[in-house]
């Protein structure tokens, strides 16, 4: 299952990320990433292995959302935009012509990132000294104590 | 509120960042970097033993040999005397960039890469995995024996979309297979017009010559592109300063 790789070099990719907000580590709420239908990545188990890779980490408790992206091809004979079907060999209905230009499909990309900053969060909360801020104080302190992501293999 | 980064980040974006930096020391060393990528037993080792047998005597070149658990391609490799650097996987499928660096630093303890013409990347065994993890090279080679049947350009498209070069190996085994390698070519131009395709046996030696033709132009290409980028290549001092960095 490549999807624990594709995980562990996601993970390091969101370290790079994370070391741009240094020294402050951010608390990551929702990873947004966008995966193509033409690439060798399967949503249900990246998600699966996020879950379980993350837990002893900085990112424990983010969630990751994947949104699909259609494949979309085309026509370079007569322009239409058209979805290849693998059982059509790939091939443009209106003109039979192979798939040559892919629109949409070939995506692997992390979309966004939502976010907190402990000491940032909601002022009114910070100003009141609310329980959400302690919360998220004691969250915060929890995750920055937490082992650090096991290194890529491939690292 | 929770704040939001909006990225368009790769997913692999660490990868991919590794993988530039190999290209980077590729280019100042003015070499060609080949990923060769196929099932298991599709015939990379075997292409390799023949090309690097025959193109010895035009180019120095050098092998990062991938393998999961065993050692025994790169000892066949080495045996045509050509110097090649195993990488053991362990359990990954692939070879990734940072594999690949560590195998660089390897090789440099042996030669001196700016004097290689041709770097050959034998990727591990695999048609899903390898297409996605960019290792540095400039083109990407994927094999395909006739024995594996007509469809799999359909089945594992990722890999022959992102193919330059397609091989279809094993062709003298074809008067004996209910398989047409006209269909392998059309179902492999289908979802890739774009990739060249050359029809290779290893056993007689058919199909090599078009096949080295088409590495000599890339040999060409590459080079005069790093000419372009690089206007003072033989500068040593460049690529000691990357390895440095």
């Amino acid at each position: 299952m490549h999807e624990v790789d594709m995980t562990k070099c996601l993970l390091l990719s969101l370290q790079e990320w994370k070391l741009q907000h240094a020294p402050r580590i951010p608390v990551v709420k929702v990873v947004h990433l966008q995966v193509g239908d033409f690439t060798c990545v399967e949503p249900d188990a990246l998600r699966f292995t996020y879950a379980a890779a993350v837990q002893t980490t900085w990112l424990a408790g983010s969630e990751l959302r994947i949104e699909p992206i259609p494949l979309q091809a085309r026509c370079v004979v007569c322009q239409a935009t058209y979805t290849p079907n693998p059982q059509q060999a790939y091939q443009s209905p209106c003109c039979n012509h192979p798939m040559e230009e892919i629109l949409s499909g070939r995506e692997l990309k992390i979309r966004s990132i939502d976010y907190v900053f402990p000491e940032a969060a909601d002022p009114a909360q910070v100003a009141s000294g609310g329980e959400a801020s302690q919360r998220l104080s004691a969250s915060h302190r929890q995750q920055a104590e937490a082992i650090a992501p096991e290194p890529c293999p491939v690292a | 509120m929770p704040l939001e980064d909006s990225l368009g980040l790769n997913l692999l974006a660490a990868n991919q960042h590794q993988a530039e930096h190999n290209r980077a020391h590729f280019d100042a060393w003015n070499l060609l970097c080949l990923n060769v990528m196929s099932s298991p037993g599709a015939g990379k080792t075997a292409m390799l033993e023949r090309s690097l047998a025959d193109l010895a005597s035009r180019w120095q070149m050098a092998v990062l040999e991938g393998d999961m658990t065993t050692q025994l391609d790169a000892e066949r490799l080495e045996a045509v005397g050509v110097p090649v650097v195993p990488i053991t996987t362990g359990r990954a499928c692939h070879l990734d960039a940072a594999m690949v660096s560590g195998g660089l630093t390897l090789l440099r303890q042996r030669l001196d890469p700016a004097d290689l013409d041709l770097l050959w990347v034998e990727n591990v065994g695999n048609l899903v995995c390898p297409a996605e993890f960019e290792v540095g090279e400039h083109r990407k080679v994927a094999l395909l024996s006739v024995t594996e049947g007509d469809d799999k350009p359909l089945k594992y498209p990722v890999m022959f979309r992102e193919a330059d070069c397609v091989l279809i190996t094993k062709v003298d085994l074809l008067p004996y297979l209910p398989v047409e390698v006209e269909r392998i070519e059309a179902h492999i131009h289908q979802v890739n017009p774009r990739a060249e395709v050359f029809q290779l046996s290893a056993i007689s030696g058919v199909g090599f010559a078009a096949w080295h033709d088409w590495l000599q132009r890339q040999r060409d290409t590459t080079a005069s592109a790093i000419a372009v980028s690089h206007p003072v290549r033989s500068d040593q001092a460049s690529a000691a300063a990357l390895v440095g960095a």
